[in-house]
């Protein structure tokens, strides 16, 4: 719960913000009102803008734009936590491998792992989805998780390499731990911050690359993800029209998926980097934002410099409380100690 | 004489998620200009935090909550009035930092950069502290050297290429590049061994002879500062105990916490005694008892202890006690239930 608590504001944000688009995922399209994909063919129920009937209004064929929305939402969660997963897998399944056994194995899976690397991926993405865009989503996770690990293994093959020479490793090596336990009690767990992030990043990258692949076309168009909402939207020329209750929705809650994977992310830095929050921690002492360049506080002067609204909300703060201890106990110091002339005492 | 930096009723704490951890608790101390001040406590105790503190290094945790540190080095006050390193704004301080009071740090294997020629690391110090044609402050760089005894031809070394010994020494070289008035000296033989210690010790008195800075030297090694030091401060749970002159305070220790740092290693020369040590461990500073922080631990120890306030009074016979006026190295305890009457044995005996 401490964790929860010392979490800076923008991670709790993150974490807020990706629940919610979780639980629409799960359970959003239980609450839909209509199928997507039905074309009211009735010209009246053509891009109607929002009302109580359709929440956010309806397409150029008289699709419900809301139920697209809740169903894509699924869909593209769903295609970019797996392409994370399976990549993210990938990456530390080659990257622990290649760093642990070292020698010859460390040198191929280097190789496979820089090919994939300098693999255009648009390119190929493009002509191998062209061939397999009808068979639905599977292909497109496939490909999106074959050209989304390299990045991960190579940062965890790094890390795994640091952790390899450490003393601990030796002496499980000494006390005959079998390999496979070795990697997964004792390296991997001192991972696990790493490859949270890497999780979170593929997630992200594979949710932007899913997106855009749909928007170009090259996905199952009859299939309602976010991406393909907007390619419709965009060849019903939605933007020119003005259509706004058709695009804005889908673009959205990509923007916000988007925004809480980041700020995820930056949780996660916290928690596996302590050193990194105890600087945020700290950055705030009576009611001012002090730097670590900067000369250490002197509290009266903190006090005088206050202007009054900054005061009120000070006023508020925990800090303030010590910061009232602090000086109530100098008085009491400075009475009890005749030789010097208190500073502080009188400020509050 | 004035004091060329005068700490009075300093006070640092460090602010945490527990509450404020009382590093420093009005902390009083003076330095006198060529004179080599020895603070001692074991780790814990504050005496870094104090002297960082004192020239506001401390990082945002930590916060000075009250006292000022005035500092006379004729330098800046041409004469006038001390300044108080309390009220001064960051810009202010930067022209105090290392031209005025400057800091050999605790591990030289840290404080030097890996990548960079010793030279360079001391001609940045000198190109942005002092006016300098390049020519010129190539030849101060050497003559640092010289004065710290390493040969010429290190200049061009890089710091994993010297000894612990020779690493020190660059960095009192570094301190010294720019004439300091007062250097604080942080541990500065702590990793080393006693020979290559004792070589440094004598350089630095050495050092400071010739050139007339005052030393402030922090260590948790009393007896090294009964040798190298004029005075002694010692400190406990991040207050002043007892200060005085060194001759003094090894003579004759007045506060028991010093006798038992006395008691923690062997003296040369008289019979063999058991060493006692000092049973316990520090007191947690984040909610300090009243009184006196030493009385878990402190064999002299009776109720009216925790009602102690920690003020420094003079130490020894009765008519000494009522002076107003006292005497530069004047030997200050802050207990006032072990006087001279109440302990008759010497520690050392």
């Amino acid at each position: 719960m401490s964790i929860w608590r010392n979490l800076p504001l923008r991670a709790k944000i993150g974490v807020f913000l990706f629940g919610f688009f979780a639980l629409v995922a799960i359970f959003g399209p239980i609450f839909e009102p209509f199928n997507p994909g039905f074309e009211n063919q009735d010209p009246k129920f053509s891009l109607n803008p929002p009302s109580l009937h359709h929440l956010l209004g309806t397409t150029q064929l008289g699709e419900d734009v809301f139920s697209q929305v809740l169903t894509g939402t699924r869909l593209t969660f769903e295609v970019s936590l797996l392409v994370g997963l399976i990549a993210t897998v990938l990456s530390v399944l080659i990257g622990v491998t290649a760093a642990y056994l070292g020698g010859v194995w460390d040198d191929l899976l280097s190789l496979l792992t820089n090919v994939f690397l300098v693999i255009p991926a648009l390119p190929l993405l493009i002509v191998l989805l062209g061939y397999l865009s009808n068979q639905g989503e599977t292909p497109t996770i496939i490909v999106l998780a074959g050209l989304g690990w390299p990045w991960g293994a190579r940062v965890i093959r790094a890390q795994t390499l640091t952790i390899r020479n450490r003393d601990f490793i030796a002496a499980s090596r000494e006390t005959g731990e079998p390999t496979w336990r070795i990697i997964i009690f004792e390296i991997i767990p001192n991972e696990v911050s790493l490859i949270a992030a890497n999780f979170v990043n593929t997630v992200l990258y594979a949710l932007g690359a899913s997106v855009a692949l749909a928007f170009i076309g090259i996905a199952n168009l009859t299939s309602f993800s976010l991406g393909v909402v907007l390619y419709w939207a965009q060849s019903g020329n939605a933007l020119q029209s003005g259509d706004w209750w058709w695009w804005i929705p889908a673009g959205l809650v990509i923007a916000l998926m988007g925004t809480s994977l980041v700020l995820l992310n930056s949780g996660i830095d916290e928690i596996g980097n302590p050193r990194l929050r105890a600087s945020h921690e700290t950055g705030r002492i009576g009611g001012h934002r002090i730097w670590t360049t900067d000369p250490t506080p002197v509290l009266s002067q903190l006090t005088a410099t206050r202007s009054k609204v900054g005061q009120f909300a000070y006023s508020f703060s925990r800090s303030s409380l010590l910061d009232r201890a602090a000086t109530k106990n100098h008085a009491n110091g400075a009475a009890e100690a005749p030789t010097k002339t208190p500073t502080g005492g009188e400020i509050l | 004489m004035s004091p060329i930096l005068e700490i009075s009723d300093l006070s640092v704490v460090y602010r945490t998620q527990g509450g404020d951890v009382h590093a420093v608790e009005h902390v009083s101390l003076e330095l006198n200009p060529g004179e080599v001040v020895g603070l001692c406590g074991e780790s814990g105790s504050g005496k870094s935090t104090l002297a960082y503190g004192a020239t506001r290094l401390l990082r945002t945790p930590a916060l000075v909550t009250s006292g000022s540190v005035k500092y006379g080095g004729r330098r800046l006050t041409a004469g006038g009035d001390p300044v108080d390193l309390m009220a001064m704004t960051h810009h202010e301080l930067l022209a105090v930092r290392w031209r005025e009071i400057a800091i050999v740090f605790q591990s030289a294997m840290n404080a030097l950069n890996p990548v960079l020629r010793v030279q360079d690391q001391l001609l940045d110090a000198i190109h942005a502290h002092l006016k300098m044609p390049r020519r010129e402050a190539r030849e101060k760089a050497a003559e640092l050297f010289d004065l710290v005894g390493i040969p010429r031809n290190r200049l061009r070394s890089y710091p994993h290429e010297l000894s612990g010994g020779m690493r020190q020494r660059v960095m009192i070289a570094m301190a010294l590049a720019t004439d300091p008035e007062v250097v604080i000296m942080d541990e500065p033989t702590t990793a080393l061994d006693v020979v290559v210690q004792r070589d440094i010790l004598a350089q630095i008195v050495e050092l400071k002879e010739r050139l007339g800075f005052a030393i402030l030297f922090i260590t948790h090694d009393l007896s090294l500062l009964l040798e190298l030091a004029d005075r002694i401060a010692v400190m406990y749970a991040g207050r002043l105990m007892e200060t005085g002159a060194s001759k003094d305070l090894i003579r004759d220790p007045a506060h028991p916490y010093t006798r038992g740092l006395l008691n923690s290693f062997p003296s040369i020369r008289g019979p063999r005694r058991e060493l006692a040590g000092i049973p316990g461990t520090t007191p947690d500073l984040r909610d300090p008892a009243p009184g006196c922080p030493f009385v878990p631990r402190c064999t002299f120890a009776v109720p009216a202890c925790s009602e102690v306030d920690m003020t420094l009074e003079p130490w020894g016979n009765a008519a000494q006690r009522g002076r107003t006026q006292l005497p530069l190295s004047a030997h200050l305890t802050a207990c006032p239930i072990v006087t001279p009457e109440v302990s008759q044995e010497g520690v050392l005996s």
